[in-house]
């Protein structure tokens, strides 16, 4: 019963991508998403979360970086019960792009 | 409408949903709920005698009858008490239901007394986890605990409920209907054709069954399979049983403690259709090294398990009776003879060795001795460390649910309140726990509950004096610097036994240990068996950590 710790993957050098997820607005939904990302070692480099429609669900948009476990993080997001759909956009996407002002 | 409290409301929806005993023990936070609870004539509380071991009862019984099953827990200490529990049986997929007081409403997060956010701490430790603010609420979320727990892979729920919405007062029109599980995932015939033909055109192939056969009631579908098929068959630690282990097909468990034979035909395969198991580092050593030679065929009801740690040349996201069934008919019926006569022939040039089986002093001796003189309805539960090894690769397994032991987290601690789960469960069945003597002292507060509620549980304690399975990894792999691993006391657990009301029997002493031990074994009603082992008898074979299944020592 050795524990064995998985190193975490060198991050630098991987492109960016965003993803973005519909969930349930309720408190707690935020923190089941970031546990997620942070028990693998993905760092989040940005985040922005805005309640959709009656105020019933939110949009979270998430800048992580790619890399050959995106896509089975992608599922275990996808598995959790307030998540209702996971979409990858490419770095590119205006969302945070046009967040830059706020940070200078 | 009826006019009652969210506790009430509670017992009712677990009532419904067909909840028959819940282990737990109260405190100021869940008094209202075990005031409700007090009024049930349908429910049966069992008090344990530490919420780790209420939790460890529910998980017994959920894992006999493949249910979720409810544990109670105060809050604060009585939910951090609760926490390797609940972890456990993530890492299994169990279907649990913890339910735990809070502090009311208004006092969340001003550290009040016995507040913790059990909710945020048990975020990375459950499929989903409820913290419930009006008793309408209620309505909703125990469904869905239930409905959540049991849909796909099962797994633990837990829900916080603040002590105010236990005693708010609601007006209920009707109650929901009792959760039934999710629909299951649909079936992708083009891949189902694809691993058809895989097996088809296999030379050598092999089944490697894990639990969510267990979870999913396919263990004789699995079996057919292998059949059909000529496919050499081998079960992670949580799968055994769904294949008889003296079934000719069977190769017995892979991994760090498989044969020394079965880790090589798993070397040889040029296809592996792995069936509900998830390529675990302890089953597959070195992941890159697992079976080099092979085309993986992945049948798995959770998504995110497909191409995790081996990527598939098929994986097909599906329940595993539901593909199994549909599998069968286009898996041609073939006698691979060449392909099973190799394995044969490894198999009796490096086979499973159980030195001392024949003798009942010996920790193989004492296991198959056990065995003897059960049947196959009996259940076996262990603990944590060498002995759960021994009875892995030492008992002749022969049905699903007929075996339980802490796979995923390697809990001690695990196996008497788990053994007494599924008495409670099964009050028909022998329940026999194999257990160490470090890890009986984990939980050992729970002789108390089993004498109370009189169990037909044996305990069998093989007892080395020591951490055994640290004892070997020091003395293997950290050149014998051996540390914190042998106690220096020697507790006189026959008399603990007897202190707690259980009767106790002391193999050591009888001249005729096989007799004594079947006397005991057969006598219903609670027993602690304790028999001495040599601590320097160590697990083998073994798969250093980290190594390749085929770089194994000793065995
Ligand atoms: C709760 C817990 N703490 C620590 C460990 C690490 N550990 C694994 S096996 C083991 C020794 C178990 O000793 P015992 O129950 O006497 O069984 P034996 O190996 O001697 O058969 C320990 C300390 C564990 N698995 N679980």
């Amino acid at each position: 019963m050795i524990e064995q710790v998985a190193d975490p993957l060198p991050q630098q050098g991987y492109a960016k991508v965003v993803l973005e997820l519909e969930v349930n607005n309720h408190p707690g939904v935020m923190s089941h998403i970031c546990n997620l990302f942070a028990r693998r070692a993905f760092n989040v480099e940005g985040i922005l979360c805005m309640p959709v429609a009656d105020g019933r669900r939110s949009r979270i948009w998430l800048l992580v970086f790619e890399d050959q476990r995106l896509e089975q993080m992608m599922r275990q997001v996808e598995k959790l019960e307030d998540v209702l759909a996971v979409r990858p956009h490419g770095a590119g996407h205006e969302v945070f792009e046009r967040l830059e002002d706020f940070f200078h | 409408m009826e006019k009652m409290t969210g506790a009430q409301l509670i017992v009712r929806l677990l009532e419904r949903q067909g909840v028959r005993t819940i282990a737990g023990i109260p405190g100021g936070a869940i008094l209202p709920l075990y005031d409700a609870l007090s009024g049930s004539t349908i429910i049966r509380h069992v008090l344990a005698r530490h919420e780790q071991g209420a939790g460890f009862m529910a998980q017994g019984m959920a894992r006999v009858s493949g249910r979720p099953e409810v544990c109670f827990a105060s809050s604060g200490p009585g939910a951090t008490n609760l926490v390797t529990a609940i972890a456990d049986a993530r890492l299994d997929s169990i279907p649990l239901v913890a339910i735990t007081g809070q502090v009311p409403l208004s006092m969340i997060g001003t550290d009040a007394f016995q507040e913790v956010d059990i909710y945020g701490m048990t975020v990375p430790i459950t499929k989903h986890n409820f913290l419930v603010r009006s008793a309408q609420e209620l309505l909703e979320v125990i469904p869905a605990a239930f409905r959540i727990a049991m849909s796909g892979r099962p797994g633990p729920v837990l829900v916080d409920v603040p002590k105010d919405v236990q005693s708010q007062l609601i007006e209920v029109a009707e109650l929901p209907p009792p959760a039934e599980p999710e629909a299951l995932p649909p079936l992708d015939q083009g891949l189902l054709a694809q691993a058809a033909q895989m097996i088809n055109e296999a030379e050598q192939p092999v089944l490697y069954l894990g639990g969510g056969v267990v979870h999913s009631g396919a263990a004789a579908l699995a079996v057919t399979l292998a059949e059909q098929a000529s496919m050499p068959t081998t079960m992670t630690l949580m799968a055994l049983g769904t294949m008889p282990m003296d079934h000719p097909l069977s190769i017995g468990m892979l991994g760090m403690h498989g044969a020394r034979y079965t880790n090589f035909v798993l070397e040889e395969a040029d296809l592996v259709v792995c069936v509900g198991a998830r390529f675990d580092d302890r089953a597959v050593g070195k992941a890159a090294q697992f079976c080099p030679k092979a085309k993986i065929v992945h049948i798995d009801v959770d998504r995110s398990e497909l191409h995790k740690v081996k990527n598939a040349h098929v994986a097909i996201h599906a329940d595993v009776t539901v593909a199994l069934e549909a599998l069968l008919p286009q898996v041609k019926v073939t006698l691979r003879k060449r392909w099973l006569s190799h394995v044969d022939s490894l198999k009796s040039r490096f086979p499973l060795q159980l030195p001392g089986q024949d003798d009942p002093r010996t920790h193989y001796g004492l296991i198959h001795a056990v065995a003897a003189a059960l049947d196959d309805e009996a259940v076996v539960t262990t603990d944590v460390g060498q002995h759960q090894m021994w009875v892995a690769q030492a008992y002749p397994f022969r049905r699903a649910r007929q075996w339980f032991t802490s796979g995923g987290l390697g809990t001690m601690g695990f196996g008497m309140p788990a053994a007494m789960g599924a008495a409670m469960a099964e009050p028909d069945r022998t329940v026999v726990c194999f257990s160490g003597d470090g890890s009986l002292m984990m939980n050992i507060q729970e002789l108390a509950t089993l004498a109370e509620e009189g169990l037909n549980v044996k305990i069998v304690l093989m007892n080395n004096n020591s951490l055994g399975l640290v004892y070997q990894q020091q003395n293997l792999f950290y050149g014998k610097r051996v540390f914190a691993s042998k106690y220096r006391g020697a507790p006189d657990f026959v008399r603990i036994a007897e202190g707690f009301g259980i009767k106790a029997l002391d193999l050591d002493g009888e001249s005729d240990p096989r007799a004594a031990l079947a006397q005991a074994l057969n006598t219903p009603g609670p027993c602690l068996i304790h028999a001495s082992i040599d601590r320097e008898q160590f697990v083998y074979p073994m798969v250093p950590p980290g190594a390749a299944n085929t770089e194994m020592i000793g065995g």
